[in-house]
């Protein structure tokens, strides 16, 4: 039995303490707003908030995060930061098929938590995930502007 | 519109029952001289085959307006990135005067009537064939809506239709200042026959050519964007699957059955052709049983398995053996280039290769499958071609297709994943495991196995001969192309004329714009032992760095300016002549280098040109060194599709297949060696990531010419720019990809 709060709702879990935490969010919570792509932490589909900081989750195993503060895409913009990030996103049209969006934008989150007024070089310390459709010029700029809103 | 460089829609057409093939036959039964007594053309109706009217007015198939005024659309094609809901929902409704914030698109269900392409036989989501194809297509059909509603509101008012007119959403009498929201009249007006004879609009258009916004970006900015790897079903089993490690071996016995099936959570073990899977309750527990399982592989008599000598290496080699036997023509063969090629000043040779690769779309494949009650079957799994899984569905469950619904979810990157390429597919596994246990299943693929099964981007290779006469230009070109694509592999060679081509194996080094007196693409049939498939751009991903590259090896043996020499073979063509222009003045003019740019790096420029899928695309890249990788900074493309309808998408898009294309030159190879594919996840096949992405400018030419693909064509111009940069930066030319397995120094 492992408990864990996401979103601010705290849940018990009957799963193995080994399982990552993107599998109990994904099959047993039913989040399905944060994305698989790879398992081994590699592409940051998979990107949460733990405490506020970003987090693969697929790399996560859930005993690892009992107690502590976990948020995901499909809370995002009860954050401020999160809120701006994704009205930028909206704005400038970023996503073209989406897939990695959840994770783009939670790690965008975590960066102007931390940095508000990020330099190029600070967004290109956070911005490691990848991106199949070549959004990160996009993505980049939406941060700008999320920050720039603040 | 298609040419005859269209590979996917050479393959496709030589499948489809064209009504082509059926004049045929009737004109046999009757005497050859109806075919032209009925006035039916011959050659034309290739051309006109691609698109068609077939299905434009069948609005109740395609639209429904709800009394709140949402218009929800069917789409024929599945939107996967491409930005293709919202660039047909644009047509739509321009046509029938509506909001495009009202629509919401979703991707139809297999059926005939969203067959709409291939003269209203087909349809794929592919080859970039969606909106240069069906244009017309959903400009009548949003013109049918509209004259419906404008009847139904006659009717309503009691007045005559002539004094009716639209605006965006409603009816509008303006003689006695009324106005009826669309939602209002939507019932009525379904009530009513559908005209014949609604044409779309003159004058002006209001929505198409600009950039309108995307309609999901919301939900895929907030997580709600569901992809089938997240579709849930009541009661349904999830599995995890261990393919063989060599593809065509086959399970022969789980060692450890009885131990994974005392791990929590599973459900059951089962071997699958080629595969073995667990089912669990819980994607975690089915993978981590599968990780587990111990399995001893076996040959089936009489079924190919991938050789445990095949290789990469090996593969090369066999293509190189045949680089210089005789071969079957690309068909814009022109003069005789052997003897024009022995009779040159000078000659040039080079061979050029380019590795397997992955598509790496992130979203790896799935399928959730659910047999009803009733003798219906559900799928719900990403693809490019729903009427080409419900045929495999059907003979996989041995259920009639009219039982069978596919459901196309949006699709998390497919850049041609999501064809049907064989039987290795989570679809199969999935309905053999729901079948089995009498339950709903869902299969997901690890990215492990996504890149152990994936149907990859051909190796390929290339010799490449051309000849210079005394005054420097091209008098003759000969290229061999040893290999196989994903046409010839699927599609078999009988389709592919006489003698057959492979179109996907030679566009890019065949039918390119430059006049060349003297020119033959032979094209040598090598089959590849591992599956290939459609990769963004198909054979113009390796072709046009094969040729744009050794264009500039040509023009450095001629002694020209790699600029001068395009232009010097593009004389003749005002198109091609004014792309360049286009290209240059947005890379603030031609300067090739090398040359210290401002923050003292040294840099030079590379300059393409690639004419795929109906575009025309002139790209400029450049580039610097730093610490032997090459570092590309900005890339510039010019593309002329002829005539546009999203800026904004077709800007994204570009900027996509920019990224992919220097994604491939850069880093990406799947090696096999031992008959396995070594890279099995994205920790060793290198993708590019942002600390790579240049900023690429995009300018769009609307030449006016017949519209154009848009989703691949900004892929292959990258490659042989940058290449064609960094050797005016080193002297070095790059011949085979990946650049990242070279170290370079300056020159």
């Amino acid at each position: 039995m492992v408990q864990i709060t996401v979103n601010g709702t705290a849940h018990q879990l009957e799963v193995e303490d080994d399982t990552p935490l993107l599998w109990v969010l994904r099959d047993t919570l039913g989040l399905t707003g944060t994305k698989y792509g790879c398992g081994v932490a590699q592409c940051g589909a998979c990107t949460v908030l733990v405490d506020g900081m970003a987090m693969r989750s697929c790399q996560v195993p859930v005993d690892s995060v009992a107690g502590q503060a976990i948020t995901t895409i499909e809370a995002v913009e009860q954050d401020p930061v999160g809120a701006r990030l994704v009205s930028a996103w909206v704005a400038l049209d970023v996503p073209q098929c989406g897939y990695c969006q959840s994770g783009q934008l939670m790690a965008a989150t975590a960066l102007l938590k931390e940095t508000p007024k990020p330099s190029e070089a600070d967004i290109a310390g956070a911005m490691t995930n990848l991106c199949r459709c070549g959004t990160y010029n996009m993505i980049a700029a939406g941060i700008r502007q999320a920050a720039d809103a603040a | 519109m298609t040419r005859p460089d269209d590979a996917l829609a050479a393959a496709l057409q030589g499948d489809a029952p064209l009504n082509l093939s059926r004049r045929a036959t009737l004109a046999a039964a009757l005497g050859g001289g109806l075919l032209l007594a009925l006035g039916i053309p011959q050659r034309p109706a290739r051309a006109q085959a691609m698109g068609g009217l077939a299905h434009a007015r069948k609005v109740p198939s395609y639209l429904t307006i709800r009394p709140d005024g949402r218009i929800l659309l069917q789409n024929p094609f599945a939107e996967g990135g491409q930005g293709i809901h919202t660039a047909v929902a644009q047509i739509v409704a321009e046509e029938l005067d509506a909001d495009l914030a009202a629509f919401e698109v979703q991707t139809a269900p297999a059926g005939a009537d969203y067959q709409v392409l291939f003269n209203g036989t087909r349809r794929v989501t592919g080859g970039s064939f969606s909106i240069r194809n069906t244009f017309a297509h959903f400009r009548v059909l949003g013109a049918t809506a509209r004259a419906m509603l404008l009847a139904a509101g006659a009717q309503r008012l009691g007045v005559p239709l002539g004094e009716l007119t639209t605006e965006p959403g409603f009816v509008v009498h303006a003689a006695s200042s009324r106005r009826i929201p669309y939602g209002e009249l939507a019932e009525a007006a379904a009530a009513l026959p559908v005209p014949g004879d609604a044409e779309p609009r003159t004058g002006a258009f209001r929505l198409i050519g600009t950039p309108q916004k995307r309609l999901d970006t919301r939900a895929k900015s907030t997580g709600q964007a569901q992809y089938g790897i997240d579709i849930r079903v009541d009661g349904m089993l999830q599995g995890a699957v261990i393919h063989a490690p060599r593809a065509g071996a086959e399970p022969g016995e789980v060692l450890n059955e009885a131990a994974l099936k005392a791990m929590p959570g599973v459900h059951s073990v089962h071997r699958l052709p080629g595969a073995v899977a667990v089912l669990a309750d819980s994607f975690w527990r089915a993978r981590k049983a599968a990780a587990a399982a111990e399995i001893a592989w076996t040959a089936l008599s009489g079924q190919p398995v991938v050789a445990e000598d095949f290789s990469s290496p090996g593969m090369l080699e066999a293509l190189r053996t045949q680089a210089d036997a005789p071969g079957n023509p690309a068909r814009d063969m022109q003069g005789d280039a052997a003897t024009a090629l022995r009779g040159a000043a000078k000659v040039v040779t080079a061979d050029y290769d380019a590795p397997y690769l992955a598509h790496a779309q992130l979203e790896p494949p799935s399928a959730t499958v659910r047999f009803n009650a009733d003798g219906t079957l559900d799928v719900w799994t990403p693809n490019q071609s729903p009427e080409a899984f419900r045929s495999i569905a059907a003979r996989e469950s041995e259920l009639a297709e009219e039982k069978i619904r596919i459901h196309t979810p949006l699709l998390g990157g497919f850049f041609g994943r999501h064809f049907t390429y064989g039987s290795i597919h989570p679809m199969n596994q999935a309905i053999r495991l729901a079948r089995a246990v009498e339950r709903p299943v869902k299969v997901i693929w690890t990215r492990e196995e996504e890149f152990a099964r994936d149907a990859y981007r051909p190796l390929s290779m290339a010799r490449l001969r051309a000849g210079l006469d005394a005054a420097g230009r091209i008098v003759a070109f000969h290229a061999t192309v040893p290999g196989e694509g994903p046409v010839a592999k699927h599609f078999g060679t009988a389709r592919l004329g006489t003698p057959p081509l492979d179109t996907s194996a030679v566009e890019g080094v065949a039918f390119k714009p430059y006049a060349i007196p003297n020119r033959r693409v032979d094209w040598v049939h090598v089959p590849h032992p591992v599956n290939i498939g459609f990769w963004r751009s198909v054979g113009h991903s390796m072709n046009d760095f094969f040729y744009e590259s050794f264009l500039d090896e040509v023009a450095e043996a001629a002694g020209a300016d790699p600029l001068a020499f395009r232009r010097a073979h593009l004389a003749e063509s005002p198109r091609h002549l004014a792309l360049l222009d286009a290209v240059m003045e947005l890379s603030g003019g031609w300067r090739r280098g090398p040359y210290q740019a401002a923050d003292g790096t040294r840099r030079a420029r590379g300059l393409a040109m690639a004419s795929p899928f109906g575009s025309e695309v002139a790209t400029v890249a450049e580039v610097s060194l730093r610490e032997g990788e090459v570092l590309v900074h900005d890339i510039f493309v010019a593309i002329d599709p002829g005539s546009i309808v999203n800026p904004a998408i077709i800007k994204a898009q570009v900027e996509s297949a920019a990224c992919i294309g220097l994604s491939s030159a850069a880093f990406e190879e799947v090696v096999f060696e031992g008959g396995q594919p070594q890279q099995r996840n994205f920790d060793s096949y290198r993708i590019l990531s942002r600390a790579e992405m240049p900023k690429v400018h995009v300018r769009i030419v609307e030449s006016g010419a017949p519209m154009g693909g848009v989703g691949e064509p900004g892929t292959p111009g990258v490659p042989p720019a940058v290449a064609n940069a960094v050797a005016a930066l080193t002297g070095r030319r790059l011949r085979s990809l990946p650049f990242g397995k070279h170290r370079l120094g300056e020159a």
